[in-house]
């Protein structure tokens, strides 16, 4: 089985995903992400799909449980860089990834993610 | 590929594979980038429901033609218990896994023609057609 790589960039995790993805590689990336996430500390993930050809059902459950778990463990995960063709299958497939904040790409991700953290420093004063 | 192939689906790098191999036919049948991913994602699930559901099974991958127009087909058979009522699987939400419940619905609505049979007992056979436009 594959394993996806998760790398820390400053108080981030970064994940593209480049290979076809097993259900086996989708669960360990859970597991993974949520330690790295307490270990490092991290306020966001962000989950590169760029090079996805296709989100089924189980992916797609995978990156909710993925953003609730991190979300209960203080990190807010973006998925970015979602495929037109890939967006248009999951919503026709009935699946609208509920609970998962998306950004176009990358660079607008980590502004996403800025601003996310931006307005929570103000609600925590 | 001119001849129909025939993939096992008896672990998860089978449902890879599959993906795969459904993805170049669909190229080859010239269907668009959106009809490819959808097809790709309805081979997905039902691969995976033969998986989970009946242990195991295969699927066909075929080119096929009416008078205007070619299209690929994909046969997923199984041998496992079957599906006892028919409509209510494929009710949205309705799953006895522990999934979404989308798998077969939502596999209906990515594809042209969509045909399930089903022998409780004996096995499940899914067929599901989408066409080049």
């Amino acid at each position: 089985m594959d394993r996806v790589p998760v790398l820390k960039l400053g108080d981030l995790l970064i994940v593209s995903i480049q290979i076809d993805l097993q259900d086996q590689s989708v669960l360990a990336l859970q597991e993974d992400l949520a330690d790295k996430v307490v270990e490092t500390g991290a306020r966001g993930v962000i989950i590169d799909i760029t090079a996805v050809e296709i989100v089924d059902s189980f992916i797609g459950r995978m990156l909710s449980t993925i953003a609730s778990i991190t979300r209960m463990l203080d990190a807010e995960t973006i998925v970015v860089g979602m495929r037109p063709a890939v967006a248009i299958t999951l919503v026709e497939l009935g699946l609208s990834l509920g609970g998962v904040r998306t950004a176009l790409n990358l660079e607008k991700g980590v502004a996403l993610l800025n601003h996310l953290d931006g307005a929570r420093a103000v609600t925590a004063r | 590929m001119t001849s129909p192939s025939e993939l096992p689906i008896s672990g998860n790098s089978d449902v890879v594979l599959i993906r795969q191999q459904v993805r170049t036919v669909a190229v080859e049948v010239g269907l668009s980038l959106v009809d490819q991913t959808k097809i790709v994602t309805a081979a997905s699930e039902l691969a995976r429901n033969a998986l989970v559901y009946a242990g195991g099974g295969r699927v066909r991958i075929e080119i096929v033609h009416n008078n205007v127009r070619a299209g690929l087909r994909l046969t997923v058979s199984d041998d496992g218990p079957g599906i006892p009522d028919i409509d209510q699987a494929l009710v949205d939400g309705w799953t006895t896994g522990n999934g979404l419940g989308l798998g077969l619905s939502g596999s209906r609505r990515l594809v042209d023609e969509f045909d399930l049979r089903s022998v409780p007992g004996e096995g499940t056979l899914i067929t599901v057609t989408k066409w080049a436009r």
